[in-house]
């Protein structure tokens, strides 16, 4: 569907190096490809794809793939700390909307980027959005994507920071022609040393045990019964030989109570 | 007074020594067997055998020689347990935990985390209280058993729905009064990533995000999606994920309120427009959160098809639906089906087969409706109806509409 736009609007896709779950390869970043679709589809021409980090890096073609004919890289090391170079560069830029992916495949996966963006900027900040709807007389009305399937809707004034959630239109498929050729322009950016980082040991992942069901028993006869007996849930109200519209009601209220209706 | 019934050893002694002075007091077995009018042995059937420990009646194979004490007490069923009562007078330092509390209750993640406070408060120095702060409406009733010291219910309607601003200036205003040692959230979908990012980014701290294995020194979090284990010290602000922690149950906790001085209104830039109505067959069965589940004891499909539309329920099957033709494959709810973790699960027609409760296992509320009032399913469900489907279904989509109906005018009403 396409959004309801009436202004032009200044939109940064803020786009990371992913990492593939099984091979762990360089990839473009799933959340992060929606968020530059979302860029794509809001903004057109006016979409920034700005990326922080090494411009050298090959991943970042795949995101120009989708169709872009530049990119922004603030030119950082790999001990750089993004924010305040973001900070800086969006300070200046001063966009409309600024997207971001919920959560990075690689590193410290913090998804608190668009939070400190947000508190330095003073900007609100949304997280997990599934769609913007509408951009109207600066308000943005901006679809949530909730657990379970379901969606809140929210209006929210430009400009703000917003993360994109996987529940949002998928990236459309990345070409490796028009990715090499588009420009990838490096900037000159605010170096500041990450140094809580620099105290942290990383390793791989070790598989979480799995909770074991712990019996506590004190006697023989308990333990025998817990290992024995069907697990038996405190039994429930059963209403038998009332007139099924009574049934009715009572359960309905039930799906009240629960909020479900 | 125990439960168990004890042996006296002193008392059988006594039973079988017939020259004892106090034997004729005791006296046991003497009732079994009387001599009746017409001279004949009579067993008075009643008087044979002993309660066992368990309330179950034993035969006594020792001839009255046997457990004399354990006659004619009673076991009155299993009592309940009163858990001993953890106490804090005067805490030395708080660590404030931010529950989910999805649909009002403390979730199991919630729990795990009150564990977790629990855990930490232990091993620092001082003696340190479990503050748990709740917003909105809260159905919770065992926060004392979850390991609550202390609670900071905060309720209105500045709180109802989505309100991520107006919380924080209220976690913010905690932070200020109570200095917590730690914050915990739970790290979940649920709202509670979203707070715990929001007020490391205010109070300009470092959280630790999907840490699993916590203690007061140091942290172990997953990150680069959960391929890498990163250990470092504790921060103040820790984002924990599902199951770090045993959940508090041995102890009982005294959930003493705490009054906080009045939470400035926060500036309100995120304006809520409610929730939106999303089809309910469109969200995955694993996902719904309200299942209307049909099974053999189905037989108008039109009308369950239309009470499920009504109610805005996912609707799901048994096995033997699936297998008529009557739902297709992937309803299936089961073993070979899909595991669901619906809050409310509305079982119609489902007897309950272990391949069909194996799927719903995660469920927190069933309501079972049969015919058949001794079905697994209606041991299962916390509400079961007694009769029959088509029947209770009718009443059910009658309900159903003159809600809607009457919701819609309200909706009209609002608009003139
Ligand atoms: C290897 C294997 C895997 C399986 N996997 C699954 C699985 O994944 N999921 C699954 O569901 N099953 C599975 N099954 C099948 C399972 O064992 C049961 O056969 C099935 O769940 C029974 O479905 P039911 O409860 O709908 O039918 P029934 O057992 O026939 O129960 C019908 C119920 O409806 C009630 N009823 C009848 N008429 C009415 C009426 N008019 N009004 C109200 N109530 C009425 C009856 O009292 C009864 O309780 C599996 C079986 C095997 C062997």
């Amino acid at each position: 569907m396409q959004p309801n736009i009436k202004q032009s609007l200044d939109i940064v896709s803020l786009v990371s190096i992913g990492q593939h779950p099984q091979s762990g390869r360089v990839r473009r970043a799933e959340q992060d490809g929606r968020a530059v679709e979302l860029g794509m589809n809001l903004g057109g021409d006016n979409l920034t794809v700005l990326h922080a980090g090494d411009p050298q890096e090959q991943a970042l073609r795949t995101y120009a793939g989708m169709g872009l004919s530049s990119m922004q890289v603030l030119n950082l090391d790999t001990q750089d700390d993004a924010v305040p170079a973001l900070a800086d560069y969006l300070q200046q830029l001063r966009p409309d909307i600024v997207l971001t992916g919920v959560r990075a495949e690689s590193g410290e996966s913090s998804g608190m980027v668009p939070y400190l963006l947000a508190e330095k900027l003073n900007w609100p900040v949304v997280a997990r959005i599934a769609d913007i709807v509408s951009v109207e007389d600066g308000v943005a009305e901006v679809m949530l994507a909730l657990p379970r399937g379901q969606r809140r809707a929210l209006k929210v004034a430009l400009p703000f920071v917003a993360s994109v959630d996987n529940a949002a239109p998928e990236a459309r498929q990345s070409a490796y022609g028009p990715g090499i050729r588009a420009q990838i322009e490096p900037l000159a950016a605010v170096k500041e040393e990450d140094a809580v980082r620099s105290n942290w040991s990383e390793a791989k992942a070790k598989p979480r045990p799995k909770r074991l069901k712990v019996v506590k028993a004190k006697t023989a006869a308990e333990r025998f019964k817990a290992a024995t007996a069907k697990p038996q849930g405190e039994a429930g109200k059963v209403l038998k030989g009332v007139p099924a519209k009574e049934q009715a009601q009572e359960i309905f209220n039930l799906l009240l109570e629960e909020k479900v209706i | 007074m125990s439960d168990v019934i004890r042996r006296d050893p002193r008392a059988e002694w006594i039973a079988r020594n017939r020259l004892h002075p106090l034997h004729g007091t005791i006296a046991v077995g003497d009732d079994a067997e009387v001599r009746g009018p017409s001279g004949l042995l009579r067993k008075n059937p009643h008087k044979v055998g002993f309660i066992g420990p368990n309330g179950i009646k034993r035969i006594d194979r020792l001839k009255g020689n046997g457990a004399a004490s354990g006659m004619g007490r009673r076991s009155s069923g299993p009592q309940e347990v009163q858990l001993p009562l953890h106490s804090v007078e005067n805490p030395d330092f708080y660590i404030v935990v931010v529950p989910d509390l999805v649909g009002g209750r403390l979730t199991s993640q919630d729990k795990d985390i009150l564990g977790q406070a629990h855990k930490m408060a232990k091993d620092i120095e001082g003696k340190g209280a479990v503050v748990a702060v709740c917003f909105g409406e809260s159905k919770e009733e065992n926060y004392d058993t979850a390991g609550v010291d202390r609670l900071i219910h905060l309720e209105g309607e500045e709180y109802e729905g989505f309100s991520p601003e107006q919380r924080l200036a209220a976690l913010v205003q905690v932070e200020t009064s109570l200095q917590p040692k730690h914050w915990l959230f739970p790290d979940s979908v649920n709202g509670g990533t979203d707070l715990g990012s929001r007020l490391a980014a205010r109070l300009g701290e470092r959280p630790a995000v999907q840490a699993w294995q916590v203690t007061h020194e140091t942290t172990v979090s997953r990150g680069a999606s959960q391929s890498l284990d990163i250990t470092r010290e504790t921060p103040r602000i820790l984002m924990l994920l599902e199951e770090c922690a045993d959940a508090i149950d041995e102890t009982r906790h005294e959930v003493k309120a705490i009054e906080l001085d009045s939470v400035p209104r926060a500036i309100v830039q995120l304006q809520d427009q409610g929730q939106v109505a999303v089809d309910p067959n469109a969200i995955p069965l694993a996902e719904a959160e309200f299942i209307l589940s049909a099974g053999n004891g189905i037989h108008n499909w039109d009308q369950f098809h239309e009470t499920a539309a009504a109610l805005g329920a996912t609707e799901g099957a048994s096995r033997v639906a699936v297998d008529d033709g009557f739902m297709p494959r992937f309803r299936q709810v089961g073993a070979t089906g899909t595991w669901v973790t619906a809050r409310v699960y509305l079982a119609v027609g489902i007897s309950g087969a272990i391949q069909h409760m194996q799927g719903i296992g995660q469920c927190d509320k069933v309501v079972a409706i049969n015919t058949d009032a001794g079905c697994d399913m209606v041991k299962r469900a916390a509400l079961s109806a007694i009769g029959d489907s088509e029947e209770i279904l009718g009443e059910l989509l009658k309900l159903a509409q003159e809600h809607r109906a009457n919701k819609g005018e309200e909706g009209e009403q609002n608009a003139a």
